[in-house]
This record gives C-alpha cells, structure tokens and sequence, in this order.
C-alpha cells in the first residue's frame, strides 16, 4: 500500500512538471481495497483494470520503473509507451486494463472462462467504479459469469462520484442488492480499512477457487484527486478565488438570460451547482479516513514500518531518478 | 460581429435554439458540469445528467426525436460510440428508410473527437469516415468558431440525425479538461484561428454538406477537415515559398460531402492531396479519390492520414497524426513523380 501511495504521489509530481501531457487517473484514496484483493492473488489469476489501474499494478508487482516510463510515453515503458496508464497490460501478470468504462466486467469473464478450461482454481478479479454499474455490458457480465458459474470477483469501488456526477443522481437502487439479484453473493464494506476488504475477498476468492461462482464486493472510498488530475471541480474547491472567477462571468449572463427556464427551476440547477461542489470537498481526506493511516494505527510494531517505509522511499527514489535521467535522454537522442 | 472561442461559439448556438424551441433538450454525462450555464439557464428538465449508460441514452434519444423532441445527445468523446453504436447503426440511421421516409429522427450527436495532447488511442481517434459508411446519418466537423456555431445550429434544426464533431485541440475546455487540467507548462500547438474568431452576432444555419474554399491556388489541391484544415494552410504558405500555389479546401461535413467544391478545384489543378486525422484505408481519403475517379478527371492522388492506432507517447502520436511538414512533403512528392 505504501509502495503504491509513495508511486503515485511520484506520478503526480511528474504531470505537475509536464512530463505527462494527457490525463492521469490516480489510485490514492483506493489503496485498501487494491491491497485488501490483489495481495491475494497467485500466478494464473487474472486482473482486468479500469482506468485507475496503476495501484493494483504496483501492488500485483509490475516492474514500478516500467510503469513509469509508460506513463511518460518512453519507449522502454511497460507497453513501449503506446499504452498509458489507462491501458496498462502485463501478459506475465494476465492484467489488461481499459480506459472505456464498465469494460473490465467482460474482461474478467473471459478470464475466468479461460481459467475455467486452462487453469483449474485460477480466477479473475474486476475492477470498476459504482458509476460503471450503469453500463450495460458490466451487467450482462454479473449475469452471465453467475449462470456460468465463473470464478470471478467483482470489486465496486465506491468514491459516490461518476466522472464528475454525484453517482446518486444517476443510479437507482442499492447496488448491492442489484448484484445480489444476479444470485452471487455482495457485500458492501468500508474500503478504506485493508482489515475488513482482506477478509471479505479472502472468502469470496475462496468461493470462486472452489467454483461456486462469483462474488460481488462494493468498498467504500474516498476520491482526494477527483476524477483526474487538474479535476475542474476540485480545482474550484482547492483554488475558489482563482477558478471562480473564470466561471461566475458567463454562468451569470447565462442564469440571468431573457428566456429559459422558470426563476425555480434556475434556483434549483444553481442549487446543484454548489451541492456538486460540496460532495468534492467533502471527497480530501480527513485524517481517519486516509486508509494508509488507519492501517499505521493498527500496527504495533511502529519501528519496524518506520524501517520498511524508509526503504521504500530509497528504492522510489532512485527508480525515479533513473527515469527522469532515462527520459532525458530519450528526449536528447 | 463578435469573437468567441470555439467552444463559445457551439453554446452560444445552442442557447438561440433553446431559446427558440422548447423541444431541444440536452442529454449526456456529465452536463450539468460540462455545460453548466445551459444548465442553469435552462434548468434539469432540458439538461439532463445521464448515468455511464451510452446505449440507454442514445438509444433514447431516438425514439425521444421521433416522438417529437430534439435532443442533443452527447457521447462524451466519439471512441464512446462503441459501446453505444446499436443506436446508431441500426436505429437512427434506418427509422426513416424502414419507416417509408414517413417518419424523422432529428437527434444531434455531439462529440468530441480527435488527438494531439497524449491522450492515446482509446481516446483520440477522429472516426467519422467509420461513423460515415452508415447510410442515414450526417457527419459534421468545424475547423473554426463561425462554423461551429453556425454547423451546430444547422445540426440541430436538420430533420435527420447529424453528428456534430468538436476537435479537442480546438475547443479550449476539453483541452484543459483531458489535457492540461490548469497547468501552464504544455503546448500542444493549437491553431489560433480555429481556438477564437469572429462569429456572426445571430446564428444562422449553414447549408449541410457544403465546403468552403479557403484559399485559392492552381497547382494543387489540399482538402480536409477540422485541425487538418489549418495545418493545410499552414503547409500551403511554406509551398507559396517555393512557388506552389496550393488551394485549400475545408470539407466541413464528411456527409454528405461536397464534392462538386472538390471536383472543380482538381479540374483546375490536377492534383490532389487529402489531410485526413483519422484512418487510411477504407476512409474520406479513399472517398475522394473515389468520386474524382467516378468522375472521369484525371489527377494525380497523395492522402496524408492514420494508419495506425495512435500511440499514447505524446512525441510518438505527433510522428503520425497529420501535420504540416508531411503535408508539405507530401505536396512536393506529389508534384514531383
């Protein structure tokens, strides 16, 4: 969890400087959950991962120098740099990731088929948010791994958000109880707590591996980078004088605009202007819900993490070096 | 006239025809962010935050237009029609043929489309000759913000279903939204004229499928769309150095196509070179050789296009997504042989 945090706060690093011109999706806030399923997991399992697919990544132990050539578009990255971190793929660790939402509830059926013929007690574990239950082909995927009885795991990891969407405001339900109507057992939990996600996984990884089917697992979580790196919404929250000023112009002419909707009706969408505003600044973290302290908090042994994250952080630093010195080089040749 | 950016010239267009007619209702992820003034001018009944559901709300913007509405549904980005592509392919492109011509589908699909600031190949890709095999569907695609309003406004007061394609380079927010996210370190060599321009104070529609030439030249001709088209003209200006007139041609709509624009200029040219972001074979640029064959002319033929999946590495895509040297290269070769 430590190894994915510290990677990630090295990948944010990097796309402040520009190093990364496009989008970043990162993992932090969702350590728990990746740490709680994926240390579980033994050669021949497979992973399909959605866009934030980096922390499982580091955790299921992909070269992190590899990955963060890729992610800089190096052509000694993972994926000789043509991937990105939203199509992250490693044969070796059968990972295959998608930056299309609700693709890796497919993706890790045919996994699972496939571990059904070639790999007997091998499964595959999906990755996804609670925004891409709303995508057809994720649901076909419960029902379909469930008459099929596949050995998969699907892990719902919920921030409350879809994209930049109160996830509330679009889904109807209790996702549980829709995956549970698929006749596979669901359980939510607090995914911030590695405890509670290791334990549930460990029986529903257990359930698959025996072949009784799939599981469903909806972890709670938190969202402190927004949807992307530069996420607009949390900019305002972070930078309100700056960002609003830029925004209040044209929202105002518009909200005061001659014709349109009733003076109630544009209350109300200002009113949802400002409570998608709130929900983001409720999403940075506040101490307990940081899922690397509370993990620190129920270690005894405060000496022994101290040694462990000391050595991490030298091993993160000198792999960053080398890439940035790899990079420049590229960039030189 | 006014100058706006791009992207303030397709709201600015759909505020008058909201305005107008009650019936345009907006349908997409994320607009009561991304389209935040028309939300609170036009409140959640006309825009309407959907869930991640592509083939629901497509498929419901439909059978919306034909009962009577005018939705603008959007597809975040264009690579999102995959998942989505039923309600195109064999809904609203075959209701008014199945229907005997007696029944319209006037749904706008806007999107996003296009590469260039390392984003990779699920997320850059141009497709519209791919989306312009289907018979029963419109394609436009605006390299300004004249057109882009003028085009959208022509989209959605069409009768029949249009694609209204906006290029991410060009429209300032997708581009801090997907790209930059508010740093100020990057240059991803944004056209000026296509970024902000003059626009019209009121809108008016522009005829569908109509080109427009936007300079005027005798020994070749370059036709694109969208990005191409400035990186065209800028290719145009080093060919004047070195006593080339190039004309250049900006398609505007992929379908219909104008090709009696196009066919007049090879007339007078004899060459002809198409700039194409999005894939080679089977594409606008194939097309166009195509209809010039069909018509007899004789040419001389060079396409500058993708073939090939577009590479995440931001060094690596600007190797193959058209640009001005290639167009220039092209162009000599061309003349050359």
């Amino acid at each position: 969890m430590y190894r994915s945090r510290l990677f990630e706060e090295q990948v944010v690093q990097i796309w402040n400087d520009g190093l990364i011109t496009g989008e970043m999706h990162t993992g932090i806030g969702e350590e728990a959950i990746n740490a709680g399923i994926v240390t579980q997991l033994v050669d021949g399992d497979a992973l399909a991962l959605d866009h934030r697919g980096t922390s499982p990544s580091i955790i299921r132990g992909v070269d992190p120098k590899e990955l963060l050539l890729e992610f800089m578009g190096h052509c000694k990255g993972l994926c000789s740099g043509m991937g990105g971190h939203m199509h992250i793929f490693s044969k070796s660790h059968l990972i295959a990731s998608s930056g299309i939402v609700g693709a890796s509830g497919p993706a890790a059926v045919g996994f699972a088929i496939a571990a059904q013929h070639l790999r007997p007690e091998k499964i595959a574990v999906a990755f996804f948010g609670e925004g891409a239950v709303n995508q057809g082909m994720l649901m076909e995927s419960l029902n379909f791994s469930s008459v099929l009885k596949l050995p998969v795991l699907f892990v719902c990891k919920d921030s409350g958000m879809a994209i930049t969407t109160q996830s509330s405001q679009v889904t109807a339900g209790k996702l549980v109880e829709r995956a549970m109507s698929f006749d596979m057992p669901a359980k939510e939990l607090d995914g911030t707590d590695v405890e509670i996600v290791w334990e549930a996984a460990n029986e529903a990884i257990a359930d698959a591996r025996s072949g009784k089917g799939p599981s469903f697992i909806l972890a709670n979580c938190k969202r402190t980078q927004g949807h992307f790196l530069g996420d607009p919404l949390l900019r305002i929250v972070n930078e309100p004088v700056k960002e609003l000023a830029r925004i209040t112009g044209p929202l105002f002419k518009s909200a005061v605009s001659f014709s349109g909707a009733s003076l109630k009706e544009r209350v109300r969408s200002l009113k949802n202007i400002a409570s998608l505003l709130g929900k983001t600044a409720k999403h940075r973290f506040s101490g307990e819900q940081d899922p690397l302290l509370i993990l620190r908090k129920k270690i005894s042994e405060q000496e022994e993490i101290i040694s462990i994250e000391e050595e991490v952080n030298k091993e993160m630093k000198g792999m960053v070096e080398e890439v940035l010195r790899m990079y420049e080089n590229n960039n030189q040749g | 006239m006014r100058t706006l950016t791009f992207a303030e010239a397709i709201e600015d267009a759909i505020a008058q025809a909201m305005s107008e007619d009650p019936n345009i209702i907006i349908l997409g992820e994320d607009v009561r962010m991304l389209r935040v003034n028309l939300f609170s001018r036009f409140g959640e009944k006309r825009v309407i935050n959907t869930p991640i559901s592509e083939s629901a709300f497509l498929g419901a913007g439909v059978t919306a237009a034909m009962a009577g509405l005018r939705p603008i549904v959007e597809i975040m980005l264009i690579d999102f029609i995959g998942v989505a592509i039923d309600a195109l392919l064999n809904h609203a492109a075959k209701t008014e043929f199945f229907s005997g011509n007696k029944w319209k589908v006037p749904m706008v699909v806007r999107a996003a489309c296009g590469g260039g600031y390392g984003d990779g190949g699920q997320h850059e890709q141009a497709l519209w000759g791919w989306l312009a095999h289907i018979p029963g569907i419109n394609i436009v695609v605006p390299s300004n913000p004249s057109d882009a309003g003028g085009l959208m406004l022509t989209a959605i007061e069409h009768d029949s279903p249009v694609i209204f394609l906006e290029h991410k380079l060009l429209a300032d927010y997708w581009r801090d939204y997907l790209g930059s996210g508010g740093r100020d370190n990057l240059d991803y060599n944004v056209p000026p004229a296509g970024e902000k321009g003059e626009v019209p104070d009121k809108w008016l529609s522009i005829p569908l499928g109509s080109a427009s030439m936007i300079r005027e030249g005798t020994d070749i001709t370059i036709a694109s769309i969208g990005v191409g088209v400035h990186r065209a003209l800028e290719a145009a200006q080093h060919l004047e150095s070195k006593d080339i007139s190039a004309e250049v041609i900006d398609l505007r709509s992929v379908a219909p196509l104008d090709t009696t624009t196009v066919l007049n200029s090879i007339s007078k040219t004899g060459h002809l070179l198409v700039v194409d972001e999005d894939y080679k074979h089977y594409g606008l640029t194939g097309e166009l050789a195509a209809i010039a064959l069909e018509n007899l002319l004789r040419l001389k033929f060079g396409r500058v296009s993708i073939d090939q999946t577009i590479p995440y590495s931001h060094s690596e895509e600007m190797k193959i997504i058209p640009g001005t040297k290639q167009i220039v290269a092209s162009s000599l070769k061309l003349l050359k042989d």
